[in-house]
């Protein structure tokens, strides 16, 4: 009997693909071939018997696949061994008393198709074919288990060996000083993207290792320095992040328009934003403001016509440093 | 308190279901400005907000908001969703307004994590 194929593309409504976890988006994407057991025991359907009852008792397993060459033809169990012992037929040949025409899936169905198997026929393993038929494994419920956590597994351990690797960066790399710059081209009037670059920053920190109140100090400083060069520059801008052990120094800079009044512009609630911004949430006057507060130094130059350089500096303790290997937990974000 | 109770207190409906909904809540903020929750909101708190646009997520983000409740019955464009999606911040709407919400929330335990945005002690 072939296993019946049933269709892959369900129809499934949008509030059901919504509620899809990743666990089942897994079973959709994994292979049976990913998850499967080599099959470690098989017999040729010329084989005697005499030589499954030995196969089986020295082995310890109740059931083999029966193979013509490496074609998968049927499969013999504990009870076709019993009745070929009542019988006393042990000469016999195997094909006399195994079970022709098992059940089988393909190497190259998705996990999804054997899960829907195992519930539709109660059967609880699987010989897998390839396209000729040819045996290439076994599948039962429980290397679905193994297999979909691995997958899970997996997907978790990319960010946390990013992570790893990252956040020890620094410690083979031997000079007088050392350190990791990013820069970020930040265009005018982007507010579809206003912020990725920010976004960016912080991620990398939290991968160097950076204490989560570093990273959100940071995040928080150089958004609002992204905004403004968003709002109110002619030309766009660019932040520039220098990250060493002990430091982090950020300059972001611009060719224009220029502040006119420096000293008024970092005052709280002083804004030159028009009503636009406002309604996106920002030009309330506090971005200079809440930068200052984020950083240990922060200086602003800026002559009006030419163009602006705020430059900001957090600096890190000797147990909080980053990239020389001190962990932090993504969760434990607390202040 | 986690994210599915607030959407419970609040009966919100989560606009990206891939978002964990087990993470901790702490407390809550309510503004409409993003600089003021730059400024004054605490990490792990709900940010409840009548603001739809991208930045909204973006300030969450930064600011390790747990979850943002958009208020009055606001539904954001899909750029916001889907930032919120690859952010893996839980995003809700809720037909309530923003005092009721607070009320709801506050009476069920969540204390404020707004602080005033402009602090003496601090300069």
């Amino acid at each position: 009997m072939e296993p019946k194929t049933p269709n892959p593309s369900l129809n499934l409504s949008d509030e059901a693909i919504g509620n899809i976890s990743r666990s089942e988006e897994l079973a959709y994407e994994l292979r049976v071939e990913e998850v499967m057991t080599p099959a470690a025991h098989v017999v040729q359907s010329t084989m005697i018997m005499q030589q499954v009852l030995d196969l089986f008792r020295t082995a310890r397993i109740s059931g083999a696949p029966v193979l013509d060459g490496k074609k998968l033809i049927g499969i013999i169990s504990i009870e076709d061994l019993i009745r070929c012992l009542i019988e006393q037929d042990c000469q016999a040949p195997i094909s006399k008393y195994m079970t022709p025409s098992v059940m089988t899936i393909k190497r190259t169905d998705p996990v999804v198709e054997a899960l829907k198997l195992f519930v539709s026929t109660k059967v609880g393993r699987f010989p897998v074919v390839d396209e000729e038929g040819n045996l290439e494994g076994i599948l039962t419920k429980g290397d679905v288990t193994r297999g979909l956590l691995k997958a899970l597994q997996r997907d978790y351990q990319v960010e946390e060996i990013r992570r790893y690797r990252a956040s020890h960066l620094f410690e083979d790399i031997v000079s007088d000083r050392t350190s990791l710059i990013l820069r970020y081209n930040i265009v005018a009037g982007d507010f579809t993207h206003g912020g990725a670059a920010s976004s960016a920053i912080k991620r990398a920190l939290l991968r160097l290792g950076a204490n989560p109140q570093i990273a959100r100090r940071t995040g928080i400083a150089v958004y609002e320095a992204e905004m403004n060069l968003i709002i109110h520059t002619t030309n766009g801008g660019v932040i520039r992040v220098e990250i060493e052990p002990h430091q982090i120094s950020i300059e972001i800079y611009d060719d224009g328009p220029g502040i006119s009044d420096v000293d008024l512009a970092v005052k709280p609630g002083y804004s030159t934003a028009p009503e636009a911004i406002r309604e996106l949430g920002f030009g309330a006057g506090m971005g200079l403001y809440n930068i200052s507060r984020c950083v240990d130094t922060m200086k602003l130059e800026s002559v009006y016509g030419k163009g602006t350089r705020l430059r900001l500096r957090i600096l890190l303790k000797d147990n909080e440093t980053v990239g020389e290997g001190h962990s932090n937990s993504k969760g434990d974000s607390r202040p | 308190m986690n994210v599915a109770d607030v959407i419970k207190i609040v009966d919100g409906t989560l606009l990206n279901p891939t978002a964990n909904t087990n993470r901790m809540v702490r407390g809550g903020c309510g503004a409409d400005l993003m600089s003021d929750v730059l400024a004054s909101i605490q990490p792990e708190a709900v940010l409840l907000t009548g603001l739809c646009n991208p930045q909204v997520v973006r300030t969450a983000q930064m600011a390790d908001v747990a979850l943002i409740v958009l208020v009055r019955g606001k539904i954001p464009q899909p750029e916001t969703i889907r930032l919120a999606e690859s952010e893996e911040i839980a995003l809700i709407t809720t037909p309530y307004g923003m005092f009721e919400l607070c009320g709801r929330l506050y009476q069920a335990g969540l204390p404020s994590l707004e602080r005033s945005v402009v602090d003496p002690s601090e300069d």
